[in-house]
């Protein structure tokens, strides 16, 4: 049986403990807002993106000679893995699920015969990865330094990967993130950045610009070259932005259940530490009486 | 028929301006145009330069430097998607000449084409941008 000081002392300690995830789950809400606003900023941006793209890539996907951006290289054989990841634990089941989704798809692509690249991006995924596929990790992207997410921490990522495609290091490339729904739910994604998923809807996507016949400069082809490169940055940038949303709010929950057990365990504690007390306290006045009753 | 252009610049980051207005000269890579109202529909990439807006047809246009992006004319109006944006009054000069120091190394540098274009695009708009601000 716990003494009455070991009792105290953990309830002082649980106490601090609850003091701290309770300030963690403040600053996670307000980061969270923060990372909200810049996932809706760059909305508009990744949309227009689109809707060009679609446009677009509708008319030049027959054409023979397009950018093996749009249209592949032809192979399937080695597959870009990159796992978006926070740079910081205590956030829930965050980095557990997006590395879990990611190392379905791994084996998946393994099973059917494929080599498979990994690239991690944020160091608590890549300590998970490192395990089972350690060598297959090409590179680890650290982003613990960056404050506020700009678009120029997605670009060398980009470059990065659009120099490996272009060297002919791999034909697909797929990026893990967790895209943020609410506080509560944040889906594990996988998408594909290279070759370009198409639009399904082709004619919507037409429709989309307008239905008009464009004119354009230099011509359909450059324009899309240019473009392709950019969306491969754009959609890393996005990727990023919702997992950092994501990171927060799973954070956030997390803080906030742990707030809640530390209390129900100090309820719990302070029960024993009050029933030892007053064992104590009946214990010593028996010991008492029956001390007078022997006089 | 609206006599105003629906302008829209929308970067990566965020939507930059949504403005009604006059006229705006875009540098396209083919060349600088001017959209104004019922402007046909066009695409075109934007090389390093300067975008005026003019709000009104007379008065003093804004101006603002893009690296490179694509701008897109519609029935709705104008959009620029523009990755980066600088505001010509806080160019560092001294900042400038040794980026295009380095960008110049980087051009010598690069071991492959890829490289080389990307080291070349960043010295071109360094270069623009030196000869507008002196």
């Amino acid at each position: 049986m716990a003494s009455l000081k070991d009792l105290k002392n953990r309830i002082s300690s649980v106490k601090s403990t609850q003091k701290i995830t309770k300030a963690m789950k403040m600053v996670a809400a307000s980061k969270l807002r923060r990372a909200q606003e810049a996932a809706e900023a760059a909305r508009p941006y990744a949309e227009r993106m689109e809707t060009v793209l679609a446009g677009l890539s509708s008319s030049a996907q027959d054409t023979p000679g397009s950018s093996p951006l749009l249209i592949g290289t032809g192979k399937q054989d080695v597959h870009l893995v990159i796992v978006a990841t926070s740079e910081r634990g205590l956030c829930g089941g965050f980095n557990t699920n997006i590395v879990k989704a990611a190392k379905l798809h791994i084996e998946e692509l393994l099973a059917n015969g494929k080599t498979v690249k990994i690239l991690c991006i944020g160091k608590k995924g890549y300590a998970v990865i490192r395990r089972d596929h350690g060598d297959r990790i090409i590179d680890l992207k650290d982003l613990s330094a960056v404050k506020r997410l700009a678009f120029a921490d997605a670009q060398p990522i980009a470059h990065e990967v659009l120099a490996m495609f272009e060297r002919g290091e791999f034909d697909v490339a797929s990026l893990f993130y967790a895209k943020f729904q609410s506080v509560l739910v944040q889906v594990p994604t996988n998408q594909q950045l290279i070759p370009a998923p198409i639009a399904e809807t082709d004619d919507d996507a037409a429709d989309a610009l307008g239905g008009a016949t464009y004119e354009y400069e230099p011509d359909e082809a450059s324009i899309l070259d240019d473009l392709l490169p950019r969306n491969v940055a754009t959609q890393i940038y996005r990727g990023l932005l919702e997992n950092a949303a994501s990171e927060q709010g799973s954070r956030m929950t997390a803080m906030d259940n742990a707030t809640r057990n530390a209390g129900e365990m100090i309820d719990s504690l302070t029960i024993t530490y009050n029933r030892t007390r007053q064992a104590n306290i009946t214990k010593e006045l028996i010991e008492i009486i029956s001390g007078a009753e022997a006089l | 028929m609206t006599d105003t252009l629906h302008l829209e610049i929308v970067s990566p980051e965020r939507l930059l301006k949504d403005a009604e207005v006059a006229m705006v000269v875009v540098p396209g890579t083919d060349g600088d145009f001017g959209a104004m109202p019922a402007h046909a529909p066009m695409m075109s990439t934007i090389r390093p330069g300067i975008i005026e807006i003019y709000e009104t047809e007379s008065g003093e246009p804004e101006k603002l430097f893009v690296k490179s992006g694509l701008a897109q004319i519609s029935d709705t109006g104008l959009t620029i998607l523009a990755e980066e944006m600088i505001d010509l009054d806080g160019v560092d000069t001294t900042e400038l000449a040794a980026g295009i120091t380095e960008a110049q190394g980087a051009v010598n540098a690069a071991s492959d084409d890829m490289a080389r274009d990307q080291a070349e695009a960043e010295l071109e708009w360094r270069r623009v941008l030196s000869e507008i601000v002196s």
